[in-house]
């Protein structure tokens, strides 16, 4: 057994700074947890203080059911992939991954079979003679994996571990990742400000923002219901897109009115919004909840509007227009004909549209 | 690299390359030719019309061997060398660690402590000499070889703990982390990982504190007055200065002999020594 439960987490540094606010998670057991957010938002500060590297300010981390605030590092029975590897540059690769069993004392054959086990695992039996310079970005990658995995370790964390390589290898080294947590089945904590990483690498995906945890949930959740504007915002490519309307309110329904745009609110909304009437809001629609109008589309659902920048990119088209004074991008199929400038008549899905508070930034 | 006209390389490269080369090894041309010259070339006039300033006709080893058999230069040699290594030794040890602490441990102060040592690093010598020299006196130690192998390590270890620290802060934290998580305590993971990485700059500021000792000049003309105790730079001067009365070639020869030794030990490391001075480790 595993999990991580980490209770009113604090960080304050000496200079005032106040990285890490009340963060509470309970990590399952054998879990793939993904700490995502922008630079600065407090994810490898968290990282770091489960790993024992970064002194807590206040609140608890627990391993298993062992409080581990006071103990060192080496106590903690946990294993860390760094940004830079972090390879010890005057051992040999076999070393590197032969360190952290050496310096608990095992036998020297236990140590021979764990390593050539990893190294074949990860496919690196031929590179354990070589020094970490004779290596490649991808090959050190598993070196550090590697080294991190010989240990049998209760609890895996990486900082990062896929953003000094290059694109497609890191497209590569993502699914290897995620078939390795499958096979090791070792609860994992895992540290990015890559969306997409976390979307596909996490079971539950934390987003966190200036130190505080916005949402915490599993990718599709994250994807299909963001708590707040920041999470509608960060999760996703092409980002969502986000209106400033006003919401009135008419005989029948309410409505999100912004210039040019005029939507009428979902009838599975309306409870919700009618607070809202007479006050600003968002108005949330992601790319691809956007379509051009045909005939069987309401026309309440449909804003004219023309198309500046057209990115043909093969299995989507990306359509850039403005509308509501704000600027939107529509994905939409590659059989889709359009011209730069033509006027087009767009329709939304009424059943994705989002609301968020325009004070709060909250979900509505 | 760019191409470039055939003349402007002469022009802006060779030229000043040879111009610059001629210059800084003259002087050790000089020191040899002169060693080796008889003293009836020596003290010929440049004007009379068989001389040779620049090399010599009939080189002679006579002064090599006035200055092995009429002084006490070998016991110099071994002198300067004990008292450099020893010094030099004390001296990395001490810096070493001391770097490694201002580089990694944050505690109060630690900056401040940075500065003043290297603060101490600028007091010159030549002032420092006084108030230290009744410090030997009061110890007892002045006339032995301690009050060198101690005075010298007052220089060398400001200057071994600023370039360490300078060398340890280019080596990434995350290698000492990882180390930790491995299971390593700090002092483990300062022994078993950090040091070996930075062997390049260690061993720089060894030469640079071997080099430093090995030409004092001032402690050592100062602490010690028995002619067998002397180290080579003193010795040289002292013994073969009398008077107004140079011995051109065994000075000469003296400093050439003198000279060897730090010449081989900078041969051996010099790949390393650029590296540590420039402070950079690749992964």
């Amino acid at each position: 057994m595993a999990t991580v439960t980490i209770r009113d987490l604090n960080k304050k540094y000496d200079g005032g700074f106040h990285a890490v606010k009340d963060v509470n998670l309970e990590i399952r057991d054998k879990e793939f947890l993904v700490l995502v957010g922008p630079s600065g938002c407090g994810k490898t500060t968290t990282l770091r203080m489960i790993a024992g590297l970064e002194e807590i300010t206040s609140g608890e981390i627990l391993i298993g059911k062992d409080v581990v605030n006071d103990l060192p590092p080496m106590d903690r029975n946990i294993a860390m992939v760094f940004q830079n590897y972090a390879l010890y540059p005057h051992k040999s690769v076999y070393d590197n991954m032969a360190f952290g069993l050496q310096m608990r004392k095992y036998p020297k054959a236990e140590i021979e079979t764990r390593v050539r086990e990893a190294a074949g695992i990860l496919g690196i039996q031929s590179l354990l003679e070589r020094k970490p310079r004779q290596l490649s970005g991808g090959q050190r990658q598993r070196v550090a994996v590697g080294r991190a995995i010989v240990r049998h370790p209760e609890v895996f964390l990486f900082d990062e571990p896929l953003s000094n390589l290059d694109a497609k290898l890191r497209v590569q080294m993502r699914v290897e990742l995620k078939r390795l947590h499958e096979r090791l089945e070792t609860t994992a904590i895992y540290v990015t400000h890559d969306q997409v990483e976390a979307m596909t690498l996490g079971d539950r995906v934390v987003v966190m923002k200036d130190g505080w945890v916005q949402q915490v949930g599993e990718p599709l959740e994250l994807y299909g219901s963001p708590a707040n504007r920041f999470v509608a915002g960060f999760i996703g490519s092409p980002a969502m897109n986000f209106v400033d309307v006003r919401i009135a309110r008419s005989e029948t329904s309410l409505w999100a009115e912004a210039p040019g745009l005029r939507i009428m609110v979902p009838p599975e909304r309306v409870e919700r919004l009618r607070n809202h009437a007479g006050k600003a809001a968002v108005l949330g629609v992601r790319p691809e909840a956007l379509h051009l109008a045909g005939g069987a589309d309401a026309p309440e659902h449909t804003f004219d509007t023309s198309v500046d920048v057209i990115e043909p990119l093969g299995n989507e088209i990306l359509l850039n227009f403005r509308a509501g004074g704000a600027p939107m991008v529509a994905r939409v199929d590659p059989s889709v004909r359009v011209k730069v400038h033509e006027n087009l008549r767009f329709a939304l899905d009424p059943l994705r549209v989002h609301f968020f508070d325009a004070q709060t930034e909250a979900a509505i | 690299m760019l191409i470039e006209r055939k003349w402007k390389k002469w022009f802006y490269f060779y030229i000043p390359m040879a111009v610059f080369i001629v210059f800084t090894l003259f002087p050790f041309y000089w020191m040899a030719v002169t060693a080796f010259r008889p003293d009836g070339e020596l003290y010929r006039t440049w004007r009379q019309a068989n001389a040779t300033p620049f090399w010599t006709l009939e080189p002679t080893l006579e002064h090599l061997k006035g200055l092995l058999q009429t002084t006490a230069f070998p016991q110099w040699l071994w002198n300067t060398m004990l008292i450099a290594l020893v010094s030099t030794a004390i001296s990395l040890v001490c810096g070493t660690f001391a770097g490694y602490a201002l580089a990694r441990l944050k505690f109060r102060g630690s900056e401040f402590l940075g500065t003043a040592i290297f603060i101490t690093y600028l007091v010159p010598q030549t002032l420092l000499f006084i108030p230290l020299a009744d410090i030997i006196r009061d110890m007892h130690l002045g006339n032995t070889p301690w009050a060198l192998m101690l005075t010298y390590p007052t220089i060398l270890i400001p200057f071994c703990t600023w370039l360490l620290m300078g060398y340890f802060k280019t080596i990434p934290k995350e290698l000492e982390e990882c180390a930790r998580i491995d299971g390593a305590t700090r002092f483990g993971a300062m022994v078993r990982i950090i040091f070996p990485v930075a062997i390049p700059g260690i061993l720089s500021a060894g030469i640079f504190a071997f080099t430093l000792s090995w030409n004092e000049f001032i402690y050592a003309l100062v602490f010690m007055s028995s002619a067998e105790l002397k180290t080579v730079p003193v010795g040289v001067v002292s013994e073969l200065i009398r008077g107004d009365i140079f011995f051109w070639g065994q000075l000469m020869a003296g400093a050439l002999l003198g000279s060897v030794p730090v010449a081989l030990v900078y041969s051996f490391f010099v790949e390393y020594y650029v590296t540590g001075l420039t402070g950079s480790v690749k992964g």
